[in-house]
């Protein structure tokens, strides 16, 4: 039962953390001057999405505006602009959908902050109920005499 | 307190399965536009009649402005009602040909009817991208002053029309901006 538990959970942490790149690039023949200008091209269509098919990115979407956009971050390559004024072009176009990544704002700090707020309730919770029980263990084993001595009437009571 | 303290999980519970339930019903696909009380974006294009069109050519009274495309099924449903509401004169109605041929555009106008002022030629799809489009169709409401005030996507038939467009061009059109 050990390794069942095990194998799930490897699966998970494999889920979590293995699957960035499974995804399959569309082929496109663009030219680039360097490669650097090609390994950027590459990361910011594996960063931003596509906003037609919604859960694939850029690179990874036979979409017709995915290929429109991909023809866009590959003209702004080429005429020298940077990975900001890139990302930019696109926010003002499509949103934060469009950043698998949401920039951090007003209105994405929420998203930000919500795992770690969770965190800490989780543990938060945690702590109470750890105390709580340690508290109510402590209290059961030690009862003074005069509540002994109640207890013992009571049960003879009953009988 | 104690009792509070008992209570929280249970609240906390109702109040995520209130947010995820709410969350079955959001419309996924319609996201917002970010051209929304923006200007149209400048343009320098041809019709789908090769004539030369720019931003001086809109209407200068409140228009809609359909992203359609003769590949696109979903136009044929929705055509109906950009032709009633033409015929009928409610508001004008300005076509992009979005990521079309110009051929097929013009055919499937000749066998369908053109609702349409004039067609806007955007066959790479550069124009499309500059309003924020991602699929036809879509349908910009733009005021008098070439300002986008509303957009919907995919299908509008006349339920869409009654109950989304008809408000916002009312409203459009009561604000004085005429």
């Amino acid at each position: 039962m050990r390794h069942f538990y095990t194998s799930i959970f490897l699966v998970f942490i494999l889920l979590t953390f293995g699957n960035s790149n499974i995804a399959i690039a569309q082929v496109d023949t663009f030219k680039f001057d360097t490669p650097e200008q090609q390994q950027r091209f590459r990361k910011l269509s594996d960063e931003l999405r596509c906003p037609m098919c919604q859960n694939t990115n850029l690179s990874g979407s036979t979409g017709g505006v995915a290929e429109d956009l991909r023809r866009e971050i590959h003209r702004m390559i080429v005429e020298g602009l940077t990975d900001a004024d890139i990302e930019k072009f696109m926010f003002d176009r499509y949103g934060d959908f469009i950043f698998y990544k949401p920039r951090f704002r007003a209105e994405t700090a929420f998203l930000w902050f919500a795992p770690i707020l969770f965190l800490l309730l989780g543990f938060a919770a945690g702590y109470m109920v750890w105390r709580k029980s340690k508290l109510s263990a402590h209290q059961s084993a030690s009862l003074d005499v005069g509540q002994l001595n109640r207890l013992n009437d009571l049960l003879d009571s009953k009988q | 307190m104690n009792r509070f303290v008992f209570f929280v999980p249970v609240i906390a519970f109702f109040a995520l399965a209130l947010m995820l339930w709410q969350g079955l019903y959001l419309d996924t696909k319609a996201l917002p536009s970010m051209l929304i009380d923006k200007p149209m974006p400048e343009f320098l294009l041809t019709t789908v009649d090769g004539d030369e069109v720019t931003n001086a050519d809109l209407p200068e009274q409140a228009f809609l402005l359909n992203i359609w495309g003769s590949y696109c099924l979903p136009c044929l449903i929705e055509h109906p009602t950009f032709m009633r509401l033409a015929e009928e004169g409610e508001i004008p109605v300005v076509g992009v040909n979005y990521r079309d041929r110009q051929n097929l555009a013009l055919n499937w106008l000749d066998d369908n009817g053109n609702p349409f002022e004039f067609s806007i030629l955007d066959e790479s799809g550069r124009f499309g991208i500059d309003l924020g489009v991602y699929g036809a169709p879509e349908t910009y409401l733009v005021d008098g002053d070439g300002v986008i005030r509303y957009r919907h996507v995919s299908v509008l038939d006349e339920s869409v029309w009654r109950e989304e467009f008809m408000p916002a061009i009312a409203e459009l059109r009561g604000g004085g901006s005429q």
